[in-house]
């Protein structure tokens, strides 16, 4: 029986009723409980608007000391010339998927859970089994090379513009993009870890080899590689989100691996490029605003248009040679149900699309 | 996912990076530091498939107890001395949050090292869900609690005030000049790694004897990310020690953000602990006690001091010092003075001090009661309106104090001021590292060498010259410290919320505020002279 006589007697902190609960009393500021400090986009502030407006400071609002450090070679802060782009009120934007933090957990833990349930099945069912050769060398190829430059915009892109909009909004959002690209591209890896460990003829390593030398995908490579040398950030969301990955990445996504897998007997790489693809819709409605907005600026609209009109120019045909560079690799399933041309103007219909819901004119070198 | 298939899927993951051939990304933040040399160094893995679900298991454990508190009726029992102090805590800290989620791509540019930069880009995100669940955390504080007033006007508030300012550092550190210096040394290897101890795990554990136990539960959850971070910035370092002509800025950044840190978070957080708990048991630890163990003991001789071995030298004296302040010069309790003296542009409530207090600051901090009881009596004696001055333009005995140019908490410990002309102005700082801090580590050249991309210190760094020669309250209105009535102040210097006993902008009209900058730059040289040796004469008269 354990001895209770020499045990020292504990001390803990005294618990006292204080009545500190709302509405206890009545006094001034008694009923004052919502952040006061900015103006919701509708009567009540959503959550999304009062865990992220204002905690990135701004000079033109509540900071009063201005920004107390500075870089060697300029202000410090957010300065709103790391854009060319211009912005009456950048405090306008909102992010229209409503990200904090626990929208991010929950979505992307769902896509985890969705991902992770379908590569199980896949193997209990011994799905890769039937896949025929030309299949299994396209998505070891392909895809294999597809997931680089999804890493290096997640890294090297997004991750990066966070750190440069003016405000907590445009940042928040794009540093969701981050993560959304950096789960979606280590995903694929995985999914090429599962392939090569399924007892098929798959071979894990051919990806690196595609993406660094095959021709059909060095102008990929490269117009992903001019992507991370811009500096402006705008420029750099304008010329990803917009163009980038409509005109490659949507090309390849959509119109070609979710439209041809499933004739060729694939029906787990759609259930994963679809996560993909999903991530993209909700980031591009957050780009399409900013370049909406933009666009619209009673006093910047103008210029920005032209702005925006001359990054087409810039990223459009690099765009489009990346997409036509990787031609070839429309003729290399075994099932060839789409041709390059199909995949190529439903791609082009949708940019078109995009532009005119942001305000922008239609490239002439869309149609070269 | 067991340890075989994470080893195995974390080398597949690194495969996702390759050697650009046709453009390389652009640098948009510089570094004096060179990694030519540099060893790759991997930093503990994570996978997004299992980070996500991790950090939705912890949410919603975070979310469970919120609602547990509002049903439980938490606030029945939460001390207003306590959760006063959190409407200024929780106004700064999302901001350094962010700050470090913006931090991350500054270190990837910096470092060339692709193994890290996968835990660069997490760590971003896992910053963007401290910032936001802090947000949260205080609106529900702003709902739930009797006193509102301060939590609705959070950002503002943080933006213009003379308290927000000195915790802004904290996250504009992170995020400008060298890239690492800001993202690595004071972000990773001195706030993270030693501060956090304090900031996350010693504050929450006073909230919860002062009766708030979501304080605990949201920044023990926030803190249980930082093992991650410590990683990466340890990574870093190595690297960066790789290289001898690192080391003279390694040492140089160590013992500036060493310094700052103390400066600021022991400010901060030594007074919330020490001056907003109604926790007085006598075997409950100080704030220097806790400093001793989780800065000293964890910090500084469990990490800090193995880099001898790297041949590097680590500011023992600055280490020694700063304790040195805590517990000799009364460094928490003369910021604590100092916040309770501007009481009038606070957005929080400071509450009086009783004899069971003093007895506990007596017991704690030997000879504290001959130095700061009578002022905390004065303070007690003028709490309320009607017959008197706020305690400011009252004669206490106190000298409002000179800010420091650098850290910007002010130099109250008088006789360690250095005043020097730097930059044709008269500055005054708090010590001889915050004036080495702007006159000698911030500059384009350090022991000779170019230093092109060190940070500057900018902006308008004393906030009373923003109010000079202004009616106070004018001044309060202006920075919008004003409750829904129109006249009663957010800040007072009491928990007592009947209107009656409550200062309002009438009771503190006519009183004209001066900055001590302006008017030490309008001295002439005999005068700055008399004046700066009677300041560090403990603002006595010299004999």
């Amino acid at each position: 029986m354990a001895d209770i006589t020499d045990q020292k007697t504990r001390s803990f902190p005294k618990l006292e009723f204080t009545d500190s609960e709302a509405g206890a009393l009545d006094f001034p500021s008694s009923k004052s409980r919502t952040y006061n400090y900015y103006k919701p986009a509708k009567l009540r502030a959503t959550m999304y608007e009062d865990v992220t407006v204002d905690v990135q400071p701004d000079p033109d609002r509540h900071l009063t000391q201005g920004w107390i450090y500075g870089f060697g070679d300029g202000p410090g802060g957010y300065p709103k010339e790391w854009t060319k782009a211009q912005s009456s009120n950048w405090h306008t934007f909102l992010d229209p998927n409503e990200e904090w933090e626990q929208t991010i957990y929950r979505n992307n833990s769902a896509v985890v859970r969705q991902v992770n349930l379908c590569l199980e099945n896949a193997k209990r069912a011994g799905a890769y089994a039937n896949w025929n050769h030309a299949w299994v060398a396209f998505i070891q190829r392909n895809l294999g090379a597809w997931m680089h430059a999804e890493n290096g915009i997640a890294l090297h892109v997004f991750t990066s513009i966070q750190r440069s909009a003016p405000t907590n909004m445009i940042n928040n959002a794009v540093a969701v993009a981050a993560a959304h690209k950096m789960r979606f591209a280590q995903d694929l890896a995985l999914y090429n870890l599962d392939l090569s460990e399924a007892g098929i003829d798959f071979d894990g390593a051919a990806h690196r080899d595609v993406w660094q030398n095959a021709p059909e995908w060095q102008p990929t490579r490269r117009t992903v590689e001019e992507l991370t040398a811009v500096g402006d950030w705008a420029e750099l969301t304008f010329a990803t989100n917009i163009v980038f990955e409509q005109l490659v990445g949507q090309l390849f996504r959509s119109e070609l691996v979710m439209q041809i897998a499933a004739r060729n007997g694939d029906y787990i790489t759609p259930t994963i490029v679809g996560t993909g693809e999903n991530d993209y819709a909700r980031d591009l409605a957050a780009s399409r605003n900013l370049f909406q907005l933009l666009v619209r600026d009673e006093q910047h609209g103008a210029a920005n248009k032209e702005l925006f009109a001359q990054w087409l120019s810039t990223w459009v045909p690099k765009c489009l040679a990346a997409a036509h560079a990787l031609q070839p690799i429309w003729s290399q399933p075994a099932e060839k149900t789409i041709t390059f041309a199909t995949s190529l103007d439903a791609a082009k219909d949708k940019f078109r699309t995009l532009l005119e819901e942001i305000g922008l004119d239609i490239p002439k070198e869309l149609d070269q | 996912m067991s340890r075989q298939s994470l080893t195995k899927a974390h080398a597949k993951i690194s495969e996702l990076t390759w050697e650009p051939t046709f453009a390389t990304p652009a640098t948009r933040f510089g570094t004096d530091y060179t990694f030519e040399k540099a060893p790759k160094k991997d930093p503990l893995k994570q996978i997004m498939r299992s980070y996500f679900p991790m950090e939705e298991e912890k949410d919603n454990r975070v979310f469970g107890a919120m609602d547990g508190a509002v049903r439980g009726n938490m606030f029945r029992q939460v001390q207003q001395r306590w959760l006063e102090w959190q409407k200024l805590f929780l106004s700064i800290i999302p901001f350094p949050e962010i700050s470090a989620a913006r931090a991350m791509p500054m270190a990837i540019d910096a470092v060339p090292n692709p193994e890290i930069h996968n835990g660069l880009a997490v760590q971003m995100i896992d910053e963007v869900r401290h910032s936001t669940i802090q947000m949260n955390l205080k609106k529900l504080y702003m709902n739930q609690y009797i006193d509102p007033a301060g939590f609705d006007m959070t950002e503002k508030a943080f933006a213009n005030n003379y308290a927000g300012t000195i915790g802004r550092q904290f996250g504009e550190g992170f995020i400008t000049g060298d890239a690492i210096t800001a993202a690595n040394i004071y972000l990773t290897v001195v706030a993270e790694t030693a501060f956090t101890n304090t900031l996350f795990v010693a504050m929450p554990d006073e909230a919860a004897a002062n009766g708030d136990y979501l304080l605990p539960t949201v920044f023990h959850s926030v803190q249980s990310d930082e093992s991650r971070h410590i990683s990466n910035g340890y990574s870093i370092l190595l690297m960066a020690l790789a290289d001898e002509r690192n080391r003279p800025l390694l040492e140089r950044d160590l013992r500036y953000a060493w310094w700052n840190n103390h400066c600021v978070v022991d400010a901060a957080i030594g007074t919330f602990i020490e001056y907003g708990t109604k926790d007085r048991r006598k075997d409950r630890e100080s704030y220097a006690e806790m400093w001793r163990r989780w800065i000293y003991d964890d910090y500084y001789r469990s990490y800090l001091l193995p880099l001898e071995k790297y041949g590097l030298t680590i500011p023992h004296d600055l280490v020694e010092e700063a304790w040195n302040r805590i517990t000799n010069k009364g460094y928490v309790h003369e910021v604590a003075r100092f916040f309770a003296t501007g009481w009038p542009v606070n957005y929080w409530r400071i509450d009086t001090m009783t004899d069971t207090d003093f007895e506990w600051f007596e017991e704690k901090y030997p000879g504290w009661y001959g130095k700061y009881g009578k002022w905390w009596e004065s303070y007690n004696r003028l709490a309320y309106p009607g017959r008197n001055k706020p305690i400011a333009f009252e004669d206490v005995g106190y000298q409002y104090p000179h800010r420091c140019w650098t850290c910007m908490v002010p130099a109250l410990i008088r006789e360690d001021m250095v005043v020097e002309k730097v930059d044709d102005q008269w500055r005054t700082y708090c010590s001889e590292t915050c004036y080495w801090t702007d006159a000698v580590a911030f500059r384009s050249e350090y022991e000779g060498r170019e230093t092109p991309n060190m940070g500057r210190l900018t902006g308008f760094r004393e906030w009373e010259t923003l109010h000079h020669d202004k009616d106070l309250a004018d001044i309060v209105k202006d920075l919008g410290y004003v409750r829904d009535d129109g006249k009663t102040l957010i800040g007072q210097p009491h928990l007592d919320l009947d209107p009656q006993k409550m200062w309002t902008l009438d009771d503190i009209r006519g009183n004209t505020f001066m900055s001590p900058n302006v008017l030490l730059n309008e001295m002439s040289d005999a005068e700055r002279a008399a004046h700066v040796a009677e300041y560090r004469a403990n603002g006595t008269k010299v004999a």
